[in-house]
């Protein structure tokens, strides 16, 4: 479980997020929900500790991150997957060194080991025979799932993912959305999704959070979301034309 | 009288400016060095990546480095030759100037410029990039230290490499001062062996390495520094490049000033 408490960011003084608190849950899948420049991959970032809180608190199961030294920082981070917007594999590295990459650099397993625990990770986002390729080599979709199985490698508690979707078609995007969902109850890691495409709001999202000018205006779930009373979340969720007919033929 | 005051004043204002830009940039690299001279995470994944830099940045810059050297070697052996036309003058003289000139400045800090644009831009763009794909924030989130990952054995690799290609550069500088020679007839060959072998003084090949390790460090730290601090895209990468190799650039002259003087005064 991860838990903000009253998160504010501010970027040469002007305010980005503006007192954030909610609770993230183990087990599910989380989303962050909300227009582009509200605010939704700063609180990312702020999550996962590449921006640090102006003012605030991140817990990490009662960890609280700001009270954490160096060492101790370095170990939660084990303990954490992302997966990046533009995937963020090393190009310098073929499908399987990637997926190796933290079990080689953290881990004292045997060689034997550390591959097997690779191939593991690489067959669970289905995609075998791709050990051998160069990020440049594979489609956005297959660099998605080498970037979920990085993720994975080390087993993680907390999962991030910014933006998963992003450059997608909308069946890949449909086949990530399902990974995402599936290995976070089958390891049940806390997952939390920064998403803007409904798809997988409605697909995923157990428990969805909406922020709006950096601040959060409603949290609920995917149950919920189609008949909350906000204006400003019935705009977002009601922008495109496929939602407005579901809208109208449900009314 | 108000537009002189004006004048003046905008003019402090810029030298001020420039001077607290200097001063953020020298805070930030002496920081980000901090960041790079940290305990590697595991040795075995840090002596392979000493490796991949050595062919990487140190062997791919051989053919260029032998290529200028030979050619540096015979223009600085003709035009010598040329300029010295007194019969008094002995032309074994031509030998010696070519040896003293490639030693002292050709072979460590032109040679240090060239490698400022080759490696320097090479260094800053990689690094860049990795920064605008978010490749050092997936390194950052898994507990590694980018700059200790990616930087460290770059520089270890250069500054262990860089004395190896000038003293190549040597060789070659002289050897292509021979051949101009011999073929120009400017020089007979005998004189330019003798000159080459006249009045040596061992201290400048170690002057010139104690330079090529000073010229290496600046290179390899000053363009990951560039490359390590890029915001933006594509473009920004490669205006970071270019400001890398600037950089490095002024730097190698500033420094080649400082170590003559301390070394050869």
């Amino acid at each position: 479980m991860i838990e903000t408490i009253d998160v504010h960011k501010s970027f040469d003084g002007k305010e980005i997020l503006k007192g954030i608190s909610t609770v993230f849950e183990k087990g599910k899948t989380n989303l962050i929900i909300g227009q582009s420049g509200s605010g939704k991959t700063v609180l990312l970032k702020s999550l996962v500790g590449l921006h640090e809180v102006s003012s605030g608190d991140i817990q990490y199961d009662g960890r609280s991150f700001k009270g954490l030294d160096d060492a101790q920082k370095k170990l939660l981070r084990q303990d954490i997957g992302m997966l990046f917007q533009g995937s963020a594999l090393f190009d310098s590295l073929t499908v399987e060194e990637n997926v190796r990459f933290p079990l080689d650099m953290f881990t004292n397993w045997s060689e034997e080991e550390r591959r097997e625990r690779a191939n593991f990770c690489i067959e669970r986002v289905k995609l075998e025979n791709a050990n051998a390729k160069f990020p440049s080599e594979i489609s956005g979709g297959m660099q998605k799932r080498v970037a979920i199985a990085r993720a994975i490698a080390l087993n993680p508690k907390y999962l991030f993912c910014d933006e998963p979707n992003s450059g997608l078609d909308p069946r890949t995007s449909i086949v990530i959305d399902e990974l995402i969902h599936e290995i976070t109850h089958e390891f049940q890691m806390t997952t939390i999704v920064n998403t803007h495409d409904m798809n997988s709001v409605m697909g995923i999202g157990e428990k969805i959070i909406f922020i709006y000018e950096g601040n959060k205006l409603w949290e609920g779930t995917s149950d919920d979301v189609l008949h909350v009373q906000n204006k400003k979340l019935e705009d977002f969720i009601f922008a495109s034309p496929l939602f407005k007919k579901i809208r109208e033929n449900n009314k | 009288m108000q537009d002189y005051y004006y004048f003046y004043l905008t003019k402090l204002r810029t030298i001020f400016d420039i001077a607290m830009r200097m001063f953020y940039h020298l805070g930030r690299y002496t920081l980000f060095l901090k960041k790079v001279f940290g305990k590697p995470e595991k040795h075995a994944i840090f002596i392979r990546q000493i490796v991949r830099e050595i062919d990487k940045l140190g062997i791919d810059s051989l053919g260029i480095v032998v290529i200028i050297s030979a050619f540096m070697g015979a223009v600085i052996t003709l035009q010598t030759a040329y300029g010295i036309d007194l019969p008094i003058i002995p032309r074994y003289t031509v030998g010696f100037a070519a040896r003293d000139s490639i030693l002292l400045e050709f072979s460590s800090t032109i040679v240090g410029l060239i490698l400022a644009g080759k490696v320097g831009s090479n260094i800053a763009s990689e690094i860049g990039t990795m920064r605008v794909t978010e490749q050092i924030d997936a390194l950052e989130i898994m507990g590694v230290n980018p700059a200790n990952y990616l930087v460290l054995p770059k520089v270890i690799a250069f500054i262990t490499f860089i004395p190896f290609l000038v003293i190549i550069s040597m060789g070659i500088g002289i050897t292509g001062g021979f051949v101009a020679g011999s073929l120009t007839g400017e020089v007979p060959s005998p004189e330019y062996i003798y000159g080459i072998q006249y009045a040596f003084q061992p201290f400048y090949v170690v002057y010139a390495l104690i330079k090529a390790v000073v010229f290496g460090f600046i290179i390899a730290t000053i363009s990951a520094y560039y490359g390590y601090y890029v915001q933006g895209g594509a473009l920004e990468v490669g205006k970071a490049s270019t400001k890398a190799v600037v950089s490095s650039s002024i730097q190698i002259l500033l420094f080649n000033l400082i170590l003559t003087q301390l070394l050869l005064a």
